[in-house]
């Protein structure tokens, strides 16, 4: 029996396979707008499964997530 | 060409010609190259989002009119490339995936048995799917089976521009395919575009051919040039290959005239 703990306030995510703190409760959506300024074509992976846009907002980042952002480039 | 249209899926293109964008030197050379190849569906791939990086090919894509045919290049599984796919659908806003899943480095051939996976689960999600394949005919059949909208062979080894490697194997695959077939990687120059039209695949696909050669936007125009004339060469029939000379001109009404004694 332990009490119970308060909430974290930061947790350590992995972002594009770089470790980082955020804030606890942080959304998808709040993340990947620190990484780009409009969403359009990009694409989000959360734990190897793809997260629709639509529900970027309501999808809490907890510790050891592993998050994948990807977008088009050159290539083929 | 107008009268003579590519369709793949639900979708008609005038242009036979799938463009690459990897290695090219620059956007703006990319662009150039671009038109200069008449190309209306051109991939790309998917990678991690890098913030620092300025200019976009997706907004050049959008700004000609053509098409963007994501890739899963650089995938070694089914379950990477299924994922890939996903991501490109969401990201793009497109169910077309060219569909790679290589099995090593050095060669990068496909795996066949990972690549008909992802294909048969690409298929049942929705997906167009366009696979990059060996140059199987029993493969290639499979694929077809499993759903594909286009076969994509290749030559032979990406980036390699040693051609096709095995035109037989190319016929086999055209002749009994119900769906386009499409060279997909080993074109170096023009002639071996034409060849694979001649072969009767449908379409081209190539990058490296263009984007690393000494001029790519004149390459580019080049290749459009191979693409239509072997198609229209494939159309027109070519004659069969004979052992000894068959004579052009008429043989009757030949003038007698003395060997032993020629006027000049």
């Amino acid at each position: 029996m332990t009490a119970a703990q308060a909430p974290a306030a930061h947790v350590t995510v992995s972002v594009n396979g770089e470790p980082r703190r955020i804030d606890a409760g942080l959304t998808l959506d709040q993340l990947v707008s620190t990484l780009s300024p409009a969403p359009s074509g990009i694409a989000a992976a959360l734990n190897e499964a793809v997260v629709p846009r639509g529900q970027w907002p309501e999808t809490r980042l907890g510790e050891g997530d592993r998050i994948e952002v990807l977008t088009a480039v050159q290539g083929g | 060409m107008a009268d003579d249209p590519l369709t793949i899926g639900d979708t008609t293109f005038t242009s036979r010609l799938i463009m690459g964008t990897g290695g090219t030197p620059s956007l703006d050379i990319m662009e150039r190259a671009l038109l200069a190849s008449g190309t209306e569906l051109t991939t790309v791939a998917m990678r991690r989002l890098d913030p620092t990086v300025a200019g976009s090919v997706l907004s050049l894509l959008e700004k000609h009119g053509i098409r963007v045919l994501p890739n899963t290049a650089g995938c070694y599984t089914a379950g990477e490339a299924v994922l890939t796919a996903r991501l490109a659908r969401e990201a793009l806003g497109t169910d077309w995936v060219k569909l790679e899943v290589i099995a090593d480095e050095r060669t990068l051939l496909p795996d066949p048995v990972e690549l008909l996976d992802a294909a048969e689960t690409l298929v049942d999600d929705g997906f167009t799917v366009l696979p990059y394949t060996n140059d199987d005919p029993v493969l290639a059949r499979k694929l077809e089976d499993a759903g594909c909208a286009a076969i994509m062979p290749l030559g032979s080894p990406i980036g390699s521009g040693l051609g096709i490697r095995n035109p037989h194997n190319f016929q086999l695959i055209t002749e009994r395919a119900g769906v386009p077939v499409v060279l997909d990687a080993g074109a170096g120059t023009a002639s071996d575009v034409a060849l694979a039209m001649e072969l009767g695949c449908a379409a081209v696909m190539l990058a490296s051919a263009v984007t690393r050669a000494q001029e790519p936007v004149l390459m580019a125009e080049g290749m459009r040039h191979a693409v239509e004339a072997g198609r229209l060469a494939f159309r027109a029939g070519r004659i069969p290959r004979r052992y000894f000379a068959e004579a052009s001109s008429p043989t009757a009404g030949l003038a007698h005239l003395d060997p032993e004694r020629p006027a000049f």
